[in-house]
């Protein structure tokens, strides 16, 4: 009999410190892709100019095998520094940021505005027939915003994925 | 101030590189102008960049030295490719210095432009392209340091023509530990404490070593050998552990896996406690995994985290160096007190022995036509017999299996062979590297008609350098290896293995300046042997062998450990093979 670590399933939110330099993208997108590894989200941006450092947070999911390969594997790449489970290591955050453009009037865009209000999006930019709402939280509220929105002219949704960092004290350090 | 060229071949020198691997082209003109206008540093002029990199690894496997490589851009450094992923694939520590176009024609789509940091980032350890000249030095030091730190691997530096010819600093190498990569080489010590008391109360253990303990250097292979005479455990090896622990000891079970020994697999099977240091638990060797030593305790040791828990889940995970590993378990060996339960040992001893008894490396020499086993048998005594250091790499194939099985190995790095990628054509390039680093040693390349010709140009490359490289080829008319999968497996529909329209061994070493020398029957084999041996230049000595001979012992894809089949006439033989097995390769 397997273990179920061997079999459940369990996503992941893998926070990875790394030199900012060419290629450090292009090296974990081809990890993940070459040994088969779900991306479900995956994002990417400086955090420390004088340190040439950049956090790339991504959402996986897998065996608790997996994940722990995963972890392994981006840990033995050279511009990596530190690589952290943030499922695993305890509670964190974790948000989304979504630009969302709604086409309408009237009723509609009532309705679309009172709706925004209660999910505490807010308009970035309004015509008299479109509004862009900017909503962040996590994943399954943008979800939800989403679909109420599918009735009221929804045109065109950007989202930035998932960024994450553990609540209390503890840090990711270089 | 001083040319990119120049900052290149300083920061080889300040490595201790003492010889490049390399083939020339437009784009490195000014890498072979500054080679030109030196003496410290040799050059090794291939007929082709794969060979390159395959002679610079086993330049490195022979040496315990890093392997460097210099090519061209685009065909250059895609020719390097093979080359690179075969380094990747063992571990070997390879440095490659492809030339790029210039930086401002970079993405152009320029002439003989090839996007080498991409096609090389899934083929490497690690890869640079150097843009800016003041770092040269820095990447050209960080690169052997990544090379050789950890798990060793191939790391390939692409430097566009105007970084070669424009101007910089020279920088010596960093004496502060790297930014981000700090491999642990030191085991932790409460894992250890653990493995030990595993392996105390072991009733039926095995040590089972690979590639790991030959990178971490000779001083692993004579710990290993301490820490299995201490214990009085069975020791096994993998295709790239040969010569970690000495063949010719009797707590030696030979090597496991799909063409192993029987004692070897059995052991591996029945085991209640399995130590694995510096191996991957390959599916070569693991067979069926969830028929894999079912009622063991595993203990795995490796340089490489993301080697432990990957195929296999273990119980005690140690992440170090094998050297540093098998260091560690002897003292802690020592100072744990508990007794071993030597009746179990004793048992297990008396069951191994009966395993033993199959003797399942036997075959038969009966005519005129030579076994191929025999000729490696015989290879092996007259070489010994002669007392001469001798250095043996190998194609791929049927003749790899057969020399790792026949031939012994009683020390480390005397035996190269492309375990993990399987590349035929990484003998002769690779016995090349080795005569290279050892000019007065004997070095063979056992070789299949087939895989020989995948690099023969190389031949030229001997005759330039005067290298006595001999090559020994199992001629068996056959992929022999494919014909075996065929045979056992594909209903004896033999497509396209034959191996068709061969040259004259003979006559073609001759136009290479080599000596040519034939084995017909079994009568010429010694004779044959003892003339090559006596030759002091390259040989071909085309031993032609039973054409239709099979590798065994054989665990069939799929299939685990004590499904194995010993030899043709075993009863059932593979017709258990599913098609969920069929799929493996
Ligand atoms: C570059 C490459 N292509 C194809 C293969 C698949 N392959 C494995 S063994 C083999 C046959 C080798 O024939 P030969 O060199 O005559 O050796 P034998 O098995 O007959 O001893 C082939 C084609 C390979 N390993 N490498
Ligand atoms: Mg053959």
């Amino acid at each position: 009999m397997p273990d179920s670590s061997e079999t459940t399933l369990r996503n992941a939110t893998i926070a990875v410190l790394v030199e900012n330099e060419a290629g450090i993208l292009a090296r974990v997108v081809g990890l993940f892709s070459g040994r088969g590894y779900n991306i479900e989200s995956l994002t990417v941006a400086p955090v420390d100019e004088e340190r040439r450092l950049s956090r790339i947070t991504i959402v996986t999911s897998g065996t608790d095998m997996v994940i722990e390969q995963i972890k392994a594997q981006l840990d033995r790449l050279v511009p990596v520094h530190k690589v952290a489970d943030l499922t695993l290591e305890g509670p964190h955050l974790a948000r989304e940021m979504m630009l969302i453009k709604v086409v309408g009037t009237g009723e509609q865009r009532m309705e679309a505005l009172r709706l925004a209000d209660a999910f505490r999006a807010r308009v970035v930019d309004a015509t008299t027939g479109s509004l862009v709402f900017e909503m962040t939280g996590s994943g399954d509220k943008l979800d939800a915003f989403i679909a109420l929105m599918q009735p009221l002219g929804l045109k065109e949704v950007s989202r930035t994925g998932v960024v994450a960092i553990a609540r209390g004290a503890g840090s990711l350090q270089a | 101030m001083m040319s990119g060229a120049e900052i290149v071949l300083q920061a080889l020198k300040d490595q201790g590189v003492e010889v490049i691997f390399g083939y020339p082209g437009g784009a490195v003109l000014p890498l072979y102008d500054a080679l030109f206008q030196q003496n410290a540093i040799r050059h090794i002029l291939v007929r082709h960049e794969q060979a390159a990199v395959h002679a610079a690894e086993g330049y490195a496997r022979s040496t315990g030295k890093v392997g460097v490589v210099l090519v061209t851009s685009g065909p250059g450094a895609t020719n390097a490719v093979t080359g690179l992923v075969d380094a990747l694939m063992d571990s070997i520590p390879v440095i490659c210095l492809t030339g790029q176009v210039p930086t401002h024609l970079i993405g152009n789509d320029a002439f003989q432009e090839a996007d080498t940091t991409g096609i090389t980032r899934p083929a490497t350890k690690h890869n640079y392209l150097v843009k800016d000249i003041n770092k040269l030095a820095g990447v050209v030091h960080e690169a052997f340091y990544v090379a050789k730190a950890g798990r060793p691997g191939p790391v390939v530096i692409d430097l566009p023509k105007d970084i070669l010819i424009g101007k910089g600093p020279y920088t010596e190498a960093p004496q502060t530990p790297h930014r981000s990569y700090r491999p642990q080489t030191e085991p932790d010590p409460a894992a250890i404490r653990q493995a030990v008391r595993l392996l105390k109360q072991a009733k039926r253990p095995v040590v089972y070593t690979g590639g790991g303990v030959i990178n971490s250097g000779p001083e692993a292979s004579r710990l290993l050998t301490e820490f299995v005479r201490m214990t009085g455990f069975p020791c096994t090896n993998t295709l790239m552990g040969l010569g970690a622990y000495p063949s010719s000891d009797p707590q030696f079970l030979g090597m496991l896996g799909m063409h192993g020994t029987y004692e070897a697999n059995l052991a591996m099977h029945g085991c209640d406690v399995m130590l694995n240091i510096g191996a991957r638990f390959d599916d070569r060797v693991t067979g069926r995994l969830n028929a894999f030593a079912p009622q063991s305790k595993k203990i795995h040791a490796d340089i490489d985290p993301s080697s432990i828990n990957k195929n296999v889940a273990v119980d005690v995970a140690i992440v170090g160096d094998a050297g540093r590993v098998l260091q560690a378990l002897i003292e802690a060996w020592r100072a744990d007190a508990t007794p071993q339960d030597k009746p179990a040992l004793t048992e297990w001893w008396r069951t191994i022995d009966g395993w033993r008894a199959k003797d399942c490396l036997r075959y038969r020499q009966e005519g005129s036509i030579i076994k191929p086993q025999h000729a490696i048998r015989r290879l092996y005594e007259i070489t010994r017999e002669s007392g001469r250091e001798t250095f043996i790499t190998t194609e791929v194939g049927q003749h790899q299996m057969w020399a790792a099985q026949y031939f012994g190995f009683e020390k480390p790095n005397h035996w190269m062979t492309s375990g993990g990628l399987g590349t035929m054509g990484y003998g002769l390039p690779a016995a090349m590297g080795v005569q290279i680093g050892h000019p007065d040693a004997l070095v063979i390349d056992i070789a299949g008609e087939a895989s020989i010709l995948m690099n023969i140009q190389e031949m030229g490359t001997l005759a330039q350098y005067r290298l006595p490289v001999k090559i020994f080829i199992l001629n068996n008319e056959y992929m022999g290896m494919v014909r075996q999968w065929q045979e056992l497996l594909h209903g004896g529909r033999y497509s396209e293995s034959y191996s068709a329209a061969l040259p004259d061994f003979v006559k073609l070493a001759e136009s290479f300046h080599a000596t040519g020398l034939r084995a017909k029957t079994v009568d010429d084999l010694d004779r044959v042997i003892r003339e090559m041996l006596a030759i002091d230049g390259p040989v071909i000595a085309d031993i032609a062998v039973d054409k239709e001979e099979n590798c065994f012992p054989m665990i069939p894809s799929g299939a685990a450990h004590n499904e194995m089949i010993l030899g043709p006439d075993q009863e059932g033989g593979v017709a258990g093979v599913t098609d969920e097995g069929k799929v493996l390769v």
